[in-house]
């Protein structure tokens, strides 16, 4: 870590402009951050401090969804008290947010690979950016317990992006894991792809293995608890192949996003 | 007005610093704020070599405050001055380095290279952490351990030592008198508290360590009363420190005999935290008609 490299963030009180309900749990909430909203990258997220829980003082890591010029968004998952406080919260009332915050998604550059981006549940939030910015088009590949948990499928479409949905109980798109569509394609041909991922563990670390077993390039967006969310507390370490063996790297810092090489799945006894 | 506080040889611009493991090395949190605004910058804990930490989960929050097991995670002398020391060495306030070690010769060890580092403000002796099986806590509930240590790292600096006393002690006063005896310039109180959670649907603990430390607002009522008993037993300067979220907060421990403080948790989630600090301490003594901030140490009143 040096300080001349250290990326722009800043500290706000925002503005809540919508906080609508997007499906079943799910919700939409944008805050008017004109400072914060053109340092965003794709894959970067918001530590939001929900001002009225008041005996919970933590804040809360958000992935960021979408961007304005003034504005941030981010669809989050009513999980907790948290979540369920901030899910109350109207229009003009006013958060805390330290943003933006993380080690992003790499943009492919023009020409070259074709991004395959695979997303988990609200996992699909994180990577909007990454294919609004992306100048290849490719496939995005979303799974789900159910159709409520398929989000933002028009957003991709409006983008000019494939979408292929998997839900475990088929009650939309495929049946099954959000894997199997992606083997057939890249059965159909891996060579000048990439992948990218944002999803429950489970679902990145069978990408990881997709990936390597297709000799193919993958960012993974790693979930891990987070307390400071800026680099200060090591609370959401996860093990990480170092030159002479491993160690515990920061999620809010050097990560979320790692190189699938990087990752290691199991800690060394 | 004068808010500087003095520690052994090290002046304070005002009595306000953070507690070690809440602030990184510094660096981190001058993107969020100016730290030549605190009176010290306290960085995490370094002992000799480098420190994996324990595995994760490695903080849980509970009720107005949270429970960490990191472990000490950390870049041991060599990398901390490496990656660290040429951020830190340029700041126009002081910095604490916290250290520690698993046997009195490693603290002693660690001292000496600090001392011959030069430019350090002071020491922090960690004899208190609580989740490290070797070495921290030990050696802060052990008054003939905790001496030691103190006399130890007393020969190898002339550094300003700062002793971080257990809060898991029947009485601290023995403990901040041996250390005081023992060649400390300053005591610190207090560190986190044992503790636990359980998470009742999977009927695990809450972190992979099992048990760790409580800190945060939760805790302030109990450090308040263990910087009073401290400062009844010593005649050094106290720094106190445990669940600090305000300026009120702040001079509630310094009536208790605190001659400075340190914000701890509330740094994680709001970085302003130690200034917001600074300036109400500033408002008060204003209001009161104070001109040295020392006029607060210890003005408890009990009739």
């Amino acid at each position: 870590m040096t300080t001349a490299a250290a990326p722009a963030l800043r500290e706000q009180t925002v503005s809540i402009v919508a906080n609508d309900r997007d499906t079943d749990q799910y919700y939409r909430l944008e805050v008017r951050a004109p400072e914060i909203a053109p340092l965003v990258q794709p894959g970067q997220f918001a530590h939001v401090r929900i001002l009225p829980l008041k005996e919970a003082l933590l804040r809360r890591p958000f992935s960021i969804f979408q961007v304005t010029t003034d504005t941030f968004s981010i669809l989050y998952k009513n999980v907790g008290r948290g979540t369920d406080v901030l899910s109350r919260m109207r229009s003009g009332e006013e958060l805390s947010v330290i943003a933006p915050l993380g080690h992003g998604f790499t943009v492919p550059a023009p020409g070259a690979e074709v991004p395959l981006l695979v997303a988990g549940g609200y996992g699909m939030a994180a990577m909007y950016l990454l294919a609004q910015r992306s100048p290849q088009k490719g496939i995005v590949f979303v799974g789900g317990r159910r159709r409520v948990d398929i989000l933002c499928e028009k957003e991709f479409a409006a983008l000019g992006w494939e979408v292929r949905a998997t839900t475990e109980d088929g009650s939309h798109g495929e049946k099954g894991l959000v894997t199997h569509p992606l083997i057939a394609e890249l059965k159909r041909g891996a060579a000048g792809k990439k992948l990218f991922a944002c999803g429950p563990t489970p679902m990145l670390k069978a990408v990881a293995k997709l990936a390597a077993d297709f000799n193919l390039p993958a960012e993974l967006s790693m979930d891990e608890h987070m307390c400071c969310g800026t680099g200060v507390c090591l609370t959401c370490v996860i093990p990480i192949k170092t030159a002479d063996g491993w160690e515990y790297q920061r999620t809010c810092t050097e990560g979320p996003v790692f190189d699938r090489e990087q990752i290691l799945w199991e800690v060394p006894q | 007005m004068n808010l500087a506080v003095q520690i052994g040889t090290m002046r304070m611009p005002n009595p306000v610093t953070v507690a070690s493991g809440t602030f990184g090395y510094g660096v981190e949190y001058s993107r969020l704020i100016d730290l030549n605004q605190l009176g010290a910058v306290t960085v995490k804990g370094i002992r000799l070599n480098p420190v994996r930490g324990n595995p994760t989960p490695r903080t849980a929050e509970v009720a107005s405050g949270m429970l960490n097991a990191i472990g000490l995670q950390g870049p041991g002398v060599d990398g901390f001055i490496k990656k660290y020391w040429p951020f830190l060495r340029e700041l126009k306030v002081p910095t604490i380095i916290n250290i520690w070690g698993t046997t009195v010769e490693e603290y002693a060890e660690v001292a000496r290279r600090f001392d011959a580092l030069g430019g350090v403000g002071a020491l922090e002796l960690n004899v208190s952490c609580p989740n490290i099986k070797e070495g921290g806590a030990q050696f802060g509930t052990d008054v003939k351990l905790l001496a030691q240590v103190v006399a130890a790292c007393r020969k190898a600096t002339s550094l300003p030592l700062i002793t971080k006393m257990s809060p898991n002690v029947p009485n601290i006063a023995p403990f901040a008198r041996a250390a005081e005896e023992s060649g400390s310039d300053a005591l610190a109180v207090t560190n986190s508290f044992p503790a636990m959670a359980i998470d009742i649907r999977t009927r695990r603990p809450k972190l992979a360590n099992i048990t760790g430390g409580l800190t945060g607002p939760a805790i302030k009522p109990i450090a308040v009363k263990l910087v009073w008993e401290a400062a009844k037993a010593v005649k050094i300067p106290i720094i106190g420190m445990g669940g600090i979220q305000t300026a009120a907060d702040a001079i509630e421990f310094m009536m208790a005999g605190a001659a400075a403080v340190a914000v701890g948790t509330a740094n994680f989630y709001e970085p302003q935290t130690p200034l917001y600090v600074v300036a109400g301490i500033r408002e008060y003594m204003e209001q009161q008609k104070f001109t040295e901030v020392g006029q607060i140490t210890g003005s408890i009143k009990f009739s």
